[in-house]
This record gives C-alpha cells, structure tokens and sequence, in this order.
C-alpha cells in the first residue's frame, strides 16, 4: 500500500533531526494559525494562492527563497559547528550519515531552492515593468512555475521528517548515487526535487525569453532594455540550453535505480565519467545562471545611486554575451583531475580563463559609472561596493583553479569551497539583497529600514571574510571538503575561527529579519507614494507602489535607454493622461497550484515506490493540464472607469504628498 | 614623497606576506618536497602576482571613487551624461586580456609540463605502485616486490615514482599534498600518476573526493625512505604471514573504515588488472585490456607522445 515507506522513516530516535522537524511543523503551524485567527484565508486563496499577476507571484518566490536561505544556511551552521569540534578524539555531534545529508541539502538547497526562486521572484516583479509591458507572456504557465518549485523545495523539506535526504553531495556524483551505494531513498529525494522545479525553472525560462521578446513598449529596441532584463535575457537562454540536460542526466539516472539500467554503474558497461560531463554541462552555466541577473542588478543600482548614466551600456551588454557563450566552454573544468591528456585541460583551462576578460570589463564599467557621480550610500549601494571588493578576490582564486597544475592540487579543496562561496556569496546573494532592497517598496509599497539593512550588510561582509579566508588558507593546508572529521590538529583554529564567522552571518541574517519586521511597523513612515523613491531611471519607476493589475494604465513610448530618466527630463512623468481604456487582464485560476500539489504528490510517490500514487498524481497533472487547456474563458476585462478610479487615487496621493 | 611611502609600504607587506606564507609549515601546499609540487607552488604564486597587478587596484578603486564622489561632497566633479569613453573601454578590454594571455603561455608550458601521466625522468629507473582505492581503505601492491600493503605507502626517496591506479569503489582520488598533484581513482578504468620525494620523510595522504559514509578515514601516511630504510621494510612486509590472492581480496573488498596497517608477504601476480577486469566483463583482455573512456585508455599514454 506505502510502497517502501514506513514508520521507521521517521527518524524518532535522533533528537537533533526530530528537533528540525519540530521546529518547522510548529513554525508552519503558528502562521497557519495567524492566517484563520486574521480571517485571511479567502485572501490568501483569491488573491495570491490562484493569483497569475507576476507581481504576486514575484512575492510569492522571494518568500520561499528566504525561507529556504535560513534553512540552508542552518545546514551551514551545522556543518561548520562540526567541523570547528570533530577533531582527533572529538566526533563532534553529527554521525558521518547526518553530515552527508547535511553537506548535501545545503548545497542542493543553496543553489536550487534559494537562489532560483530569488532571481525567478526578482524577474517576476521587475522584467515585465521594466519592458513597460503589462504582464508576462504566458500567465498561467508563470504561476505553474512557481507551484513546481514550491512542490521540489516541499519535498526538501519533507526529507527531514520522512526518510532522509541524498548523502552523495549536491552534484550527486555516480557511481555514489547508484543503488549499489546508496540504497535508500535519499537520492531519490534529490531527483525528484530537482526533477519537479527543474521543469519549473525551464518553463519559467521559455516564458520569459518570450516575454522580453515580444512584449517590449513602443521603442523599446533592444539595445535600450534596462541591463537587469538583458541579463535575464541571457539567462533564460542558457536555462533553456542547459537545463534540459539535467533533466536528461537525472532520468538516467533514475532508470539506473528504478529499472536496473547501468548508464553510469561501475558494471556492465556503466560510465561515471559520461555523468560528470553531462552534470557540468548543466552545472557551470547555472552558475552563470544565477549570477548573470545579479550583475544587471548591480548595474541599475550602480547608476541609480550614481544618480549617472551606466558607464559603456553597450561594452556591458556584449560583455555579457561573451560571459554566456563561453558559459558552455568550460564545464571540464570541474574535473581536470579525471586523467585526460594535457591538450584537452589546456584547452578548457584557457576558454576558463578567458571569461575573466568580460566580467573585469563589467567591474570597470560599475567603477566608471561611480566616477564623477553622485554617489549616495544606501544598502543597496553597499551591497554593490562589498560586491566590488570581494568578489575580484574570488575571481583570482577562480582563475587560480582555471590553470590545469594548480587545480591538480587544489580540487576538492577547501581552497575551492572558498572560491565558489566567493563568487556567489557576493556575487549572486549581495546582488539579490541589493535587488531585494532596491524594488522591495516597488513590489509592497514602503521601503525597508536602513539602519537594520546596513547592519546587516557590515555583518554578512565581515562574517563572509572570516567564514571563508580560513577555508582558503585550510586548501593550502591540503584539507579536502566535505570532512565529517580529521585528525589534523593544525586545522582546527581555522575551523573555528570560520565557524565564527558563520555566526556573525547569523546576526547578518536576524538583522534582514528585524528589517523586515521594523519596516512593516513603520510602514506609513516610509511609503512610496510617488512610485518612484530613489528618482529612478528605468521604466519599472513609472509604474505606482505596489503597482497596479494592469502596471501601466498607458503603455509608455520610449525614447532612450533610461526611459523613465528621459520622461522626467522631458516633464512627461507623473501626468495622468487624457482618457483612459478599458484593459484585458488573464483572470486568477486554481490549475497551477493544483498542479502543484499533484506534482509534490507525484514525486513523493516515486521516491517511495507507492506506484498507485504516482499512477493517480500523474493521470491528476494530465486531467488538470486537459481540464485548464479546455477553459477558453481565462481572461476578464478591467472597464476604463475602474482604470481611471484607481489612477485618480494615484495621482490624489501625489498631490496630497507635494509631488506632481 | 607620501605616495612613494605607500608603495614602500604595500612591497614590504607583501614581502612580509610571502615569508609568512614559505615559513609556515601547516601550508602544505606552499611547502613541497618534490619537484612536481614545487613547480605547482611557482605557478600559483606566480598567477597570484600577475592578477594582484589587476585585482589590487580594482579594490583601491571600489573604495576610493564612491568615497570621493559621494553625494555629500559637492566639490567633486559630477558629469552625469558621461557614459562613454573609446580610450577606457580599450583599456579595460586589454589589461585583462593581456594577463590572460600571459597566464596562457604558463598553463601551456607547465600543463605539458606537469601531465600526471608523463614520467618525470624517462630516462631514469621508475618506481611502480599499483593503487587501488576500496571501501573505505587504500591497496597499494607492489609488483616489482610482490608485496601489497593496505593503508601505508612507503616507498624510496630520489626515486622518479609511477602509480596506476584504479577503485573497487565509487571515484576517488589519491593525493598527496607535499608531494604535488592528485588523481582520480574509478571502477574498471586506469589512471596514471608520476611524483618524486626529494627528501626522506611522512607526508600525509588522503582520499580527496567525497566517497561516503568512511570517506574522512581514508589517510594513510605516505612513507619516503632511504634505500636501506626501504630494503628493511620490504623485508619487514615479508615476513607477514598473510598473502594477497582473489579470495583474500574478497574480504578485503568489504566495506570498513579504519582498518590498521596490514602487510602482505605476497600477491597473486597481475593482482591490479584482476581488480581492474572485475568491472569489464565484456572486455577481458589478458594482461589488462583497456576500459572505457579516455581515462581507460590510458595503457599506452593518452593520446599524446
């Protein structure tokens, strides 16, 4: 009846698990029980739950993206709390099966659960703005993406409580993940995790390629798009390239576990090495994937708070180009140590080296739009200038490895932990934080706090140097990653030191929490009335806070690269227009997030072998994909009188603050 | 004047920096008793050196033009239609180019250089190990002796060292930090590795690619000895009295960590490639046919004279 599952996959007997477990049900169970104490539970159904506005779906993947950042970064806590204890006599407090799974989920979730669905909630809020359209391309396919990766990151989730999750690391290497070597539902976990958001992620990616390809505003030629969209741009494109990859790497590696294949088995002809290219053919571009939109972040920022144009648009925009194309160049590089001739690791050590060249351009061109600005120093511009700092260290580390010798002593280091922790520490999450600020009172309508964002900033920086200088100078000490313990006692004061470090993150991380809690206590102090609170330049400014259904009552025309910046110039901005229209909008329906129970049902099935399960969750999803292709009523009309009801309210607040 | 202090000063930090790093000890890495790992030290500070020409003022920069051009400061020029300029772009389109190319040229050079698969010394006698990496314990057979050894690694200092090497188990590496470049171990598929010791001495050994559950016991002491020092303990390993054949094996093979150092006074001859061929049952080939893949290939070098 339950396939492989039974009582004794709940790991009762182990009291830090259970105390997880614990933690996160009663967590669960105390917003649930705030959401029917307010009464908001047809709110919560109508408006968000079924809603296909981005805007709301943005919200809707920032929140699970911090949830799953303070998951994953309590694996974090954990591994260092280990490593700074189990040396010599001490085994410290996680048995070897619990750090593997910990190691494990930290990574998976790091990547995948955290950084996908913070750039996927950013590109919700802000691409459709910024292209002055007023929704995506495909609506509903928009919020189907967010149900499969909220149903992958459940099932994460729900390995902490039922079985246990993968112990073969996030990049799950065979012949470790064949069932030879781990028979239990682990791996399968991580599968179907990343098999379910996976699908979520390369639809998201077609919808949004779509989107900026078609749904520009009036002359908004390519080469005027603000650079967050063309950084989306290029990593949709290599979503859509690469992803289909995993996806193929991950079936066959299902057919090895489910049906006795032998892709990648030791026997009968079985291939790790087919595995680790196929792997990394995904696993370097997603790097690109995550970090492109941060540097289009970066590059708004840098010139809002510059109060300047962006320094070489065009230099950046094809430096960006060259970064995805060489993107797909460059995955051997994960295994120079795998016994191949020298011709071939020259060959992907030089096309590594040679993405250094565009990414320096792009750090000139932040330098140079900062020069001769006006430069204000608010948290999102912090984030920008620890970015700058860091983030060129770890791309000497980077071009360190890049170089075939250096890495036969480095790989699978602590030195490269430290490396690739300092590309996207600040590369990726400063850039995402910065964002988070930046359009934080677009998306809700009032900005967060400064003081507690910049508390939180000094604390990451400082918490990120002392978490991971150690962990460099641990690789030249030859320690190797991903040790449960060590007998080394020159290690130790290392591990301690950047297990201190991690703990002043921690304080990083409480800071964004009471932010969040201070910002919303004092949110009539600190409201966006005017749609634009740092004297924009890009089109998403023209738009109210939090904007309206439709975004623009009238589509805007563009004349120059920064649209908004030109408007105001010209005295076009904060005008009502002279009429307005009566505006189609897609109607909210509750197919995707059915759809995304089903798939959470679908894979759980398959992780524990409940065939009739997965049977019924997978003829569910057909039903419901049939069911919702069949509707022809999905969109409703928005009659011009409730356009201008809502604009006239706009524009009274306006003139109420001063401003018009 | 101030600004040839500052430069006095960022030279000497880094002096000071450079003989901190040689004189530490715990960096194993930057303190390496062989010439492949002395060569791979010469790299990387190299590379470090030419990307801090870069890198330092990059930082300088990230710090100093939002300070001079903060908001507040309205004395600081302020242009803010400047967007372009033909002659930066040139520069920043070349100054990391130019490095790059440098660093080309090197990993040229030292990438053939330092091929794990080219002998040191061809000329020289070579001293061969047959590595096997198991659940979660290190084989080493020699077969020159006809002796095996489980979780030591001992061997003649000065003398130019050629490991083959494959697993029972899932990928590992075999790596030993003072002695310079690791490599992979896999399943039914041979690698090659060529280091040297320069001096006598123990230098620590270990798995560097996660392996499960007994992965962080995988160390073993990797023993470099005099010749006298290595004919005692050849001799030494000898008079155990267990041998190394197919059944033997069979236990050995079980999944344990922590096993003590154990000697074999004996080894069925062609022990590595019966290891080898236990994963390649479609291409038994006497002798040790090739495995799959370009790593598997590796019988008669890699494609490359």
């Amino acid at each position: 009846m339950f396939g492989k599952l039974t009582l004794s996959a709940i790991p009762y007997h182990d009291p830090i698990v259970m105390g997880a477990v614990v933690g996160s049900v009663l967590a669960g169970a105390a917003v649930l029980g705030l959401i029917t104490y307010f009464r908001q539970w047809p709110v919560l159904w109508k408006e968000w739950l079924t809603s296909v506005d981005h805007k709301k779906i943005g919200i809707m993947y920032i929140i699970l993206a911090l949830v799953m950042l303070l998951r994953g970064f309590a694996d974090a806590l954990m591994m260092r709390a280990q490593q700074a204890m189990a040396m010599g006599a001490s085994q410290g407090f996680l048995p070897p099966d619990h750090f593997n799974q910990v190691f494990s989920a930290h990574g998976t979730i790091m990547i995948l659960f955290m950084a996908m669905p913070f750039l996927a909630g950013l590109m919700n809020i802000v691409v459709p703005q910024q292209i002055g359209a007023r929704d995506v391309a495909f609506p509903f396919l928009n919020a189907v993406s967010l149900w499969l990766s909220v149903a992958g990151a459940l099932l994460v989730m729900v390995s902490l409580g039922v079985g246990e999750f993968s112990k073969a690391g996030w990049s799950g290497y065979s012949p470790l993940t064949e069932l030879e070597y781990s028979p239990d539902t682990g791996v399968d976990y991580w599968i179907w995790s990343l098999q379910i958001a996976g699908l979520g992620t390369l639809l998201s990616g077609v919808n949004f390629l779509v989107t900026v390809l078609t749904m520009r505003a009036p002359g908004m030629t390519l080469m005027r798009l603000p650079l967050f969209t063309w950084t989306t741009v290029f990593t949709n494109v290599l979503v859509i390239f690469s992803f289909p990859v995993l996806t193929a790497a991950l079936a066959l590696v299902s057919l090895d576990r489910y049906l006795g294949f032998h892709f990648f088995s030791n026997d009968l002809g079985g291939n790790m090495m087919m595995y680790a290219n196929l792997f990394w053919t995904w696993g370097h571009p997603e790097v690109y994937i995550v970090i492109l939109p941060a540097f289009g972040i970066f590059s708004e920022v840098v010139s809002t708070f510059s109060r300047k144009k962006l320094f070489g648009y065009t230099s950046l925009v094809y430096a960006t180009a060259a970064i995805m194309f060489l993107s797909f160049a460059v995955w051997v590089h994960h295994f120079f140590t795998m016994g191949a001739s020298a011709g071939v690791n020259i060959a992907f050590g030089i096309s590594t080296m040679l993405i250094a060249v565009p990414t320096g351009v792009k750090v000139f061109n932040w330098l140079f739009t900062m020069y001769k600005g006006r430069v204000s120093l608010t948290t999102p511009m912090l984030w920008t200038i620890g970015f700058l700092t860091t983030f060129v260290l770890g791309g000497l580390a980077g071009v360190l490895l890049s170089i075939p010798p250096a890495d036969y002593v480095l790989h699978n280091s602590l030195f490269l932990i430290a490396h690739f922790h300092n590309m996207l520490v600040p590369g990726t999450l400063f850039g995402f934080l910065a964002g988070y600020a930046y359009w934080f009172p677009k998306a809700v309508g009032f900005k967060l706090d400064e003081t507690w964002g910049k508390r939180s900033f000094w604390c990451w920086l400082v918490g990120f140097y002392l978490a991971f200088v150690p962990l460099y100078m641990l690789g030249f000490m030859g320690m190797p990653r991903r040790m449960q313990h060590y007998d080394n006692p020159d290690w130790q004061p290392y591990l301690i030191a950047a297990g201190l470090g991690t703990l002043i993150i921690a304080c990083g991380i409480g800071c964004m929490l009471v932010q969040l809690l201070v910002s919303f206590i004092n949110r009539e102090a600190n409201r966006d009335v005017s749609g634009d609170p740092w004297d924009g330049r890009t089109l998403e400014w023209a738009t109210h806070s939090p904007p309206a259904p439709y975004n623009f009552a009238v589509i805007p025309t563009v004349r120059d690269i920064d649209a908004f910046w030109d408007m105001k110039q010209r005295g076009e901005a904060f005008r009502p227009p002279a009429a307005y229209e009566a505006i189609e909008m897609p109607k909210n329906c509750a197919h995707g997030f059915l759809l995304g129970i089903l798939a959470f049902l679908f894979g759980f099935a398959m992780i524990w072998h409940i065939w009739w399960l997965a049977v019924a969750g997978f003829l569910g999803l057909l039903a419901v994909v049939v069911a919702r292709s069949m509707n022809d009523d999905t969109t409703e009309i928005i009659p011009a009188a409730e356009v201008a009801r809502i604009e006239d309210l706009y524009f009274k607040r306006l003139a109420a603050a001063g401003r018009s | 004047m101030a600004r040839k202090l500052s430069f006095a000063c960022v030279v000497l930090t880094l002096l000071c920096a450079a003989t901190f790093l040689q004189g530490c000890s715990e960096l194993v890495l930057l303190n390496p008793k062989g010439p492949i790992g002395e060569s791979e030290r010469f790299l990387i500070l190299t590379a470090f050196v030419l990307m801090l020409l870069v890198v330092l003022p990059v930082i300088v920069m990230s710090v100093w033009f939002p300070l001079k051009y903060r908001a507040s400061n309205t004395k600081a020029a302020y242009e803010p239609e400047w967007s372009h300029s033909g002659k930066i772009e040139a520069v920043m389109w070349c100054i990391p180019l130019v490095i790059v190319l440098i660093l080309s040229v090197l990993v040229w050079r030292y990438t053939h250089r330092l091929d794990p698969y080219k002998p040191i010394d061809p000329a020289a006698a070579q001293f061969r190990v047959d590595v096997v990496s198991l659940d979660w314990k290190w084989l080493f057979i020699y077969p020159e002796q006809g002796i095996a050894v489980v979780n030591e690694l001992a061997f003649p200092a000065r003398t130019p060292l050629s490991f083959q090497l494959t697993s029972d188990t899932v990928m590992t590496s075999f790596f030993i930090p003072q002695l310079g470049s690791q490599i992979y171990a896999m399943a039914g598929m041979r690698t090659r590795l060529h280091l040297l010791a320069d001096e006598p001495g123990v230098y620590a050994g270990h798995n560097q690619q996660f392996s499960g559950a007994g992965y962080p016991t995988m160390f073993f002491a990797a023993k470099a000895l005099s010749p006298e020092q290595f004919e005692a303990w050849t001799r030494e390993v000898k008079k155990s009295p267990n041998t190394l054949d197919p059944a033997r094996f069979e236990q050995l093979r079980k999944p344990s960590s922590g096993d003590p150092v154990t000697y074999f006074s004996s080894v069925s001859p062609d022990m590595f490639e019966y290891i080898l061929n236990l994963y390649s049952p479609l291409d038994k080939v006497p002798g040790g046919g090739p495995g799959q893949g370009h790593a598997g290939q590796a019988q008669t070098g890699h494609g490359h004279p």
